[in-house]
Order: structure tokens, then sequence, then C-alpha cells
């Protein structure tokens, strides 16, 4: 035996012993490598670019904390803010609009899968197709959305102009393809409630809603955790449809803070990088508290061997 | 048979090596634009084939972006990977590539080919700090085109005066249709309409200083232009905020609308509509305050070379060619517009001749507010604009906001 | 089984439920079937104002024109050199870091997987400036490596949550006694646990390939002109040059969507699979 391990070069027998130490370490170099440089280090940069005054071409100026007492004075702020509530509020409506659509569909008629799959359909399509499809249902003179008003009150309405109601018409598109995310996971989680509990619950003469309350709900809890969790964050993360279907009009009344943010920084009349970050950072410091409270709920789930 | 053989051997030796030499001395040369529209796109592959037909030992390469596009992403290919040429805009518009180093100073051209002469219309707008920073190669008129059928049908004439003007808008308003058309979801055809009603109401003199930031929002004259303005809001298309210029143009197409204040490029887009030469009219903007010396609006495309370009010595020679009266005579016959050479021709066209005659008797030119104004005015001003359209009666606060912005944005 | 099984109500009841399904299924797909039929429709048609009667003709070539006059083809073509190698990096990285953080018990594994779990849901607004400085400085800005390293490294995100899950839940008897066997981590990774991932890898795979493809925002940062840009952000541009020609955006709509379309209707149960992970759990 001792003979055997003279011969063994010192090296291979650290390796072998420490291979399981360090093996995670290696596998997760180059996923955190990228993720180090793309995602973890950009949130600092653009931390500390807020600080100063930077058109993206030339020298950045030092300016403290002006461009966020700036921002606190903006009125263009306090719009985007208060759009994104609305965002939230609204878009939160896909988690039980989803439900419903699920429960709809949970039957066992010929050709459900079909429709099950058609209902999806709108959370495949790209946010450009959406909002460019929604943008033609709302076209004045001719969209199908006018029209309709046009028939019931004489004359259409134009939402993508009124400055007041703007905001709904966009969200409206959005819902859509949430809807159809917050279907599928309810879908699922339909499919794995426990269909003994449902046959006590029948036996003791519970059904509609008491049913759904008392036994369906709670075992549906999962899918409603991630679905609320998905939603918020991306009520409050939405750009593309405020991007294509109004460019933030008019007049900047349907701009939200993820939009106000790259109107600043990088379009046509935007310059201004530093404060473009500003906003960046206070938008970020908004989602800190679902992100949060999500990976709280997981530790917690971790922990309890979930 | 033999020598034959040969010297046809030699012969063609002789010819594939010229070829491959040519081949591998031709110089490439890159250039940028955002001509993407259909008349401009074809103003381009005419001047590009006769640049390469003159120059044979330069290959063009080029890259056409869309229109809109274009003015976010020539932020970045200015950075990185610039081009040789990129196309872009007088006055104002350049100055922050001007000031950031940006652009090349193009002076030698101008001295070179006379250019200060022929090109002097618009000399005042390429040069900032006594320098050259580009060459400019088309403007057009702005004013207003009508519908003539749309003037009859209501039993109108053409206003003499912005009295008449706003008058004939409330017989329009009778016979049900639209006395002015605008789609403002764009924004910028909203500034075509103040900086006119500015104009006429004020003066050149005073828009000038009002864009450049030395006259305040809330001034006495500034609101007194938006009271003429707020004459013909009530007579404007209903939802122009949720449409682009070209759905506005079918308004004006279908007889919806009567008026529209717009640039000369929209022509081709009402006659693509089946607009003619007999149903389409062409207005000067009628005069608000009498006595007032008449300006116009010509915004002035201009050529450039970014100073990270590699091969300027092609660039150059490209502009010169760009700036000589012939080409300008040629693009403009292509692109409908009028050559800022002072030495080419205009087509026999009613509405060119008349923007000719507009212009060259106009006491003095702007560049449109989004020129004329820094960038995050501009911005500010015209969706100010639009909310005046939308909502005439929140102009206090509008103006308010717009003081504001200029507080921060002339700095 | 919820709600009560049709079957087990009034005819009535099911005759309305079986009506019901088209027509809500036709309400729900409103704004998808008008398009589909504007891209049908005669230019001649809209010019006209007959947006919806009946279309004097059925237009294919909308298509057609959508598809060659412009830069479609490329943009489209552009989307598949972006996507297929986002997919292949992205999915390629995740097994690693999944396979570290579900097997290994090391301190800092749940800080570690927390980090990867929150870079995914933040604004990625936060890193759009020093992104695109980022790819500038690596002269990698309009190159479609530059716009997949970042979608590489984004995604790597949520699929790490999805990949070390799904390890998670496989029996770890399999490692130990490989282990005992003295196999090498590495081989432990390729041999026994790569080949039981395979349902996740297709899992994840088709949905990674649907959010890369119809990713618009970074798009729009990263890369500019038709040679690069895939077809989200080229159908914007294409929208600027088609103002007033909905049945030219609309066909090109359409075309742009088909691919993640046809494959989630090839691989629908991957695709619901992988989006419905975790909701279950507990």
């Amino acid at each position: 035996m001792a003979l055997a391990n003279v011969g063994t070069p010192a090296r291979a027998g650290w390796w072998k012993k420490n291979q399981r130490k360090l093996a995670p370490w290696l596998f997760l170099a180059p996923g955190m490598l990228m993720f180090l440089v793309y995602v973890i280090i950009p949130i600092f940069q653009s931390l500390w670019l807020s600080f100063f005054d930077w058109d993206g071409l030339g020298a950045k100026t030092w300016l403290g904390l002006a461009n966020y007492t700036e921002l606190f004075a903006d009125e263009a702020f306090y719009t985007s803010l208060k759009n994104n509530v609305i965002w939230l509020v609204l878009y939160m409506l896909a988690v039980p609009a989803g439900l419903f659509i699920a429960i709809f569909l949970n039957q066992t008629v010929r050709g459900i899968r079909v429709y099950k799959s058609l209902f999806f359909f709108p959370f495949v399509i790209s946010s450009v197709v959406v909002g460019l499809m929604f943008s033609w249902f709302y076209a004045p003179g001719f969209g199908l959305f006018f029209k309709l008003t046009e028939w019931i009150n004489g004359t259409g309405y134009a939402i993508l102009a009124d400055d007041r109601y703007v905001t709904y018409g966009i969200v409206a598109a959005g819902l859509w393809p949430q809807i159809a995310y917050c279907m599928i996971l309810y879908l699922t989680g339909l499919n794995n409630v426990s269909p003994d509990q449902v046959e006590a619950a029948r036996l003791d003469g519970a059904k509609g809603w008491s049913m759904l309350w008392n036994i369906i709900l709670p075992q549906l809890r999962p899918a409603t955790f991630i679905a609320v969790v998905v939603t918020v964050i991306g009520a409050l993360r939405s750009f593309d449809l405020v991007s294509i279907m109004t460019d933030g009009g008019p007049y900047g009344s349907s701009r939200v803070l993820s939009f106000y943010m790259y109107e600043q920084a990088l379009s046509e009349y935007g310059y201004r990088m530093g404060y473009g970050a500003a906003i960046a950072v206070v938008l970020f410091a908004i989602m800190v508290v679902p992100i949060t409270g999500f990976i709280w709920k997981m530790v917690r789930d971790e922990r309890s061997g979930g | 048979m033999k020598t034959t053989l040969k010297t046809l051997l030699l012969g063609t030796a002789a010819a594939v090596a010229l070829a491959s030499s040519a081949f591998a001395e031709q110089r490439e040369l890159v250039i940028n634009t955002d001509t993407s529209d259909p008349a401009p796109k074809a103003a381009f592959e005419a001047l590009i084939k006769d640049f390469e037909a003159a120059n044979p030992d330069v290959k063009v390469k080029w890259n056409l972006f869309d229109h809109e596009g274009y003015k976010t992403a020539i932020r970045n290919f200015l950075t990185a990977d610039a081009p040789d040429l990129a196309n872009w805009y007088a006055g104002n518009r350049m100055a922050p590539f001007v000031k950031a180093g940006q652009f090349e100073d193009v002076t030698d051209v101008w001295t070179a080919n006379g250019l200060d002469d022929q090109l002097k219309s618009a000399a005042a707008s390429m040069t900032i700090d006594g320098k050259k920073w580009g060459v400019p190669y088309t403007y057009y008129q702005w004013g207003i085109y009508y519908n003539k059928d749309a003037y009859k049908k209501a039993g109108v004439t053409e206003p003499k005066n912005w009295a008449e003007f706003v008058a004939n808008c409330e017989k329009f308003k009778t016979a049900g249709i639209d006395c002015v058309t605008t789609g403002s979801k764009a924004l910028w055809p909203t500034a075509g309409i103040f900086d006119y009603i500015n104009m006429r109401t004020n003066g050149y003199e005073f828009h000038m200083d009002l864009t450049a930031g030395k006259v305040a929002w809330t001034d006495a004259k500034v609101r007194a232009a938006f009271a003429e303005w707020a004459k013909i809001v009530p007579y404007t298309s209903a939802n122009h905020a949720a449409i682009d210029w070209q759905d506005a143009a079918a308004n004006l197409v279908q007889g919806k609308a009567a008026n529209y204040v717009m640039g000369n490029f929209a022509v081709d887009t009402f006659k693509k509509g089946g607009m003619t030469n007999d149903n389409l009219g062409f207005l000067i903007f009628p005069e608000i305050t009498p006595g007032i010396p008449r300006a116009e609006e010509a915004p002035t495309d201009t050529m450039h070379i970014p100073s990270g370009a590699k091969n300027k010595d092609d660039a150059k020679k490209f502009l010169a060619f760009l700036a000589s009266a012939e080409q300008q005579t040629k693009i403009n016959a292509t692109l409908g517009q009028l050559p800022v050479n002072n030495k080419s021709t205009v087509s026999d066209d009613p509405f060119i001749k008349a923007g000719f005659e507009e212009l060259s008797s106009a006491y003095a030119l702007a560049q449109f507010f989004d020129r004329d104004a820094p960038a995050e005015m501009a911005k500010a001003g015209m969706e100010g604009f639009q909310e005046f359209m939308v909502k005439p009666e929140n102009l206090d606060k509008i103006l308010e906001r717009l003081e504001g912005v200029r507080a921060k944005a002339y700095k | 089984m919820f709600p009560k099984p049709i079957e087990k109500t009034t005819p009535a009841t099911q005759t309305l439920y079986k009506v019901a399904l088209p027509v809500a299924l036709f309400l729900w797909l409103l704004p998808l079937l008008g398009v589909a039929l504007t891209s049908l429709r005669p230019a001649a048609d809209l010019a006209a104002g007959n947006y919806f009667g009946m279309p004097s003709g059925l237009a294919f070539s909308n298509y057609y024109e959508a598809f060659t006059n412009t830069d479609l083809s490329k943009y489209m073509r552009n989307s598949f050199i972006i996507t297929i190698p986002t997919v292949i990096g992205a999915v390629g990285l995740s097994c690693l870091t999944g396979f570290a953080l579900g097997v290994y018990k090391f301190k800092s594994n749940l800080f570690v997987f927390f980090m990867f779990v929150a870079g995914n849901f933040i604004p990625f607004q936060i890193l759009m400036v020093p992104v695109r400085d980022l790819t500038l400085k690596l002269h990698l800005y309009n190159t479609f490596a530059g716009l997949s390293l970042f979608h590489i490294a984004f995604q790597t995100g949520f699929c790490t949550l999805f990949m070390r899950n799904f390890i998670k839940a496989l029996p770890f008897e399999l490692i130990e006694s490989a282990r005992v066997e003295g196999v090498s981590e590495w081989q432990i990774f390729s041999r026994i646990v790569m080949p039981l991932m395979r349902p996740a890898i297709a899992a994840l795979s088709v949905l990674v390939f649907t959010f890369i493809w119809n990713e618009y925002f970074w798009a729009t940062v990263l890369t500019q002109g038709a040679d690069v840009q895939p077809v989200t952000a080229g159908l914007f541009s294409l929208n600027g040059q088609w103002i007033a020609q909905w049945q030219l955006v609309s066909a090109g709509s359409i075309i742009a969507a088909l691919p993640p379309v046809l494959m989630f209707f090839a691989m629908q149960k991957h695709f619901i699979a992988g989006l419905t992970l975790g909701a279950t759990k507990g």
C-alpha cells in the first residue's frame, strides 16, 4: 500500500481529494463570469453613472445627487410613476382572468386541447406583433375598436389619442398575452388538484364558489404565487408596448419609468445618460420589493425542504 | 498559328492581370444614409451610380437605414464602426456631433470648389466656429397644401390673410370638412404650424431668439402666437395625436380636410393617393401681423464625414461631387426638392417652381423647430404643441413647463 | 375534478358550453383574426376604405411583397443566427451551473442561486447604458456575437433556476453510487446526469428560443441596420416604412411571428412543462 502511495504524484492525490470541493466552482465559473460581467457589474455601473451628467459622447461631470433632486421635481417622472401604478393594478387582473379561463377550459370535451393551445397563443407571439395588432385594432377611422365605439356612441373613440385613457388601452394589449400565461399556470395547477379532496368536498355539499374558495384555491397556491410574481415584474418592467404603440405619447402621457429612462438616455432627443441611469435606479429600487419578497419565500421553501 | 496563339494567351493573361489589379485597387467608400422613402432612395441610387462611374477606382458600400431609426443609430455608429459619409441636418442639429469632435472639418472642400459662393443660401447653417462641417444638398419649402375640390365644395376662395383663413374655416365646418389636418403622433408636424404662426405673428428675429433660448416662453408675444393658433384648433382633425403624417395625408386626399401645413416632400404622397396638379394647391402661409417681412421654413439636408472615417480622401471627393450644380439638379429632380446650389436648374413642376420663388424671395430661412432648438428643448416644445392642440386650455401650464426646460436646456 | 365535469350537467348546459367555446375563442383571437384577414386584403381595398367588407380577392401577393421587396427575409435570417447560438449557450451554461447548485452542498450555494434568480427579475433597463458601453468597447456593437453574448449571460439567470430545480429532483443515490465507484465529477455530470436532463433541456430550449426570438428591447439597443437586426426590431422599422400600408404590416407581422408559433405547436408539451415548472411544487 505504502509503495503505491509513494508512486502516486502528489498533485493527483490533491486533485482527487479536493475535486468535490472545487467542482461546483468550476462548473459555476463560466455562467457566473458571464452573469457577473453582463448583469451584476452593470447594475453598480448604472448606480455610479447616475451621479454624473453625461451625454454619451463627451466627458462626464460629477453631479452628486443632483439628478435625483431634479427627478423628484420632474413632472414626467410622476406621470411615469402614475402609469406604472396603473400598469401594476390592472395587470393583476391577469391572474383571476387566467384562473377563470383555465376553469372554463378544464373540461374533457372533444378538441379541448386545441382550444387550450389556441387560447395560449398570444403568449407565443412577440410584443412587437402584439403592439402592431392592437395599434391596428385601435386605429382611428378603421380600427375595430374605433368602429365599435362609433357604432355604440355615434362618434368613434381613438383611445391612443386620449391622454387620460391611453395607458389603459396599452395595458389591455399587454393583458392579452399575460392572461394566456396565467391561464397555462392554472391549467397545470388544476391538473394537479387532488381529486379526493374535491370528491370529499362534493359529498359535503360544497359547490361553485365555496368549492373554489375553500378547496381549489388553496391547492393552487404555488401557481398563484408564480403568476402574481411574474405579473408584478412584467407590469413594472414593461417597455415594448409603450414604445411600439405610442412612443410615450400623446405628449408623454403614456410614459412608464422603463420607457422614460430609455427616452432620456438613448432616444433621438435624449442625450442624458446620467439622468436616465437615475431613473433606472429608482425603478430598480421599486422592484427590489417584489423581488425580495419572492426570494424570501423561496428561501423559506428551501429551508423547509420544499 | 503558334505566334497567334501565344499572342492570344499573352493578351488574355495581360487582360486578366489588368482586370484583377484594377479590381484589387478599388477602394471602398462606406456611406450610411436614412433615405429610406422611395424618392430619396432612388435619388441616392442614381447619385452613387454616377459617382462610381466618374470614379471607377472607388466602390461604394451603401448602408440604408430606416428614416426614424437612423436618428438613434447615428449616435452609435459615429462612435463604433464609423462610415466614410453619413447624412444629417444643418444648424443646431449637427452641433452636438461637431462639439464632440465626431464630424470632420471640411472647410477645404468648400474653398477648393467655390462652394461659399454656390451654396451661399445655406452657408450660415453649415458654419460653426467659422468652419464648415458638411455639405448641404437639398432643401425644400414648407407651406399650406390644400384640396381645391374641398375649397369649391365649401364655396371658399384662397385666403389673402389670416383673418380670411380663419373665416374660411367656419365655412369648411359647415360643409363638414376639417379646415386643417395633421398627424401629430411623431410630434414634428405640429412644430411646422407653430413656426409659421410665430414667424407671421412676431417676425423671424423673434422666432430665432425664442429657439435660441433668449426669450421666455411665458413672454406676451409667445402667448399672442398661441392665441392666433387657438383660432384654428377647433377646426383641426380630431384624433391627430394617434396618427402619423401619412395617415393625415389620406384626409387631404379624400377631401375630408382642406388644408395641410406640410413640407413639399408630401406632394409625392398626395399624388400617390390620387391628387393631381388640378386639385392640389399650394399657398404661402398667410400674413398674420401686417407688415412683418415674410420668412419661410426651409430645412436643409446635409452630408458629413465622420472623424472616424477610414477613407477621408474619397469621402471629400464625394462631397465635392454632391455639391456640384449638375448633381444637385439631378438629385433634386428625383427628390422633388430644391437644389441649394444656385447654379442648378429646377424642373417645370408647379410646386417646385412655386417653392423656388417662395424661398428666393423670402426675407430669411428657418431650419425647422427641431433643428433650430436644441434636442431637449425641441422635444419638450413639440410635446407642448401637441398638448396645446388637444387641450388648448392647458396653455399656461404648458408655457410654464417649457420655460422650466429652457432654464436647463441651453447650458 | 373541478369544475363539475360537463358530462354530469344538464344537456342544456352541455350545449351551451359547446357553443360558448368557439365563441369565446373567436372573441379572444379577434385581433389576430383581424390582422390575418387584413394581411390577405388587396392594397386597393384598403386605399378605397374597404377594411371589413368582403375582400375583393385573396392577396397572397402581400406576403410575397412583404417578404421579397423588403429586408424581412434578412431580418428573419438574423433572428435565426442570433437565437440558435443563444439557446445553445444559455442552456449549456445553465446545465453546468444548475448541476453545481443542485448537487453540491456548500456554504454559499443558496446565495449564488438567489443571485441568479434575482438577476432574472431586475428591470433590465438598468443594464442598458453599461452593457451598451461594454459592447462598444469589445467592438461587438452591431454584431451577432454582441447581442448573443448579452442574451446568454442574462438568460443564465432564469435557466439556472430551471435546471437547478430539475436536477435537485433527481435521485441523489445515482450520484452517490457513482462517487463510491470513483467516477470523476465531470463524468458524473456528463455520463450520468446530462442524459437524465434531456426533457428539461428540450423544454428549456423551446422556451429560450421563444423568449429570444421575440425579444425587442436589446435588439434595438445593441444592433442597427438590416445586416444584424433580428426580426422584432426589423419589423418595427419596416412599420416605419410601411405607414398606412396595413396589408404589408399585417403580412410582415404574421411572417415574423411564425417560427416560435410553429415551434410551440410542435413542442407544446415541452413548452408548457418548462413554463409551469414550480407551479405545482409544494
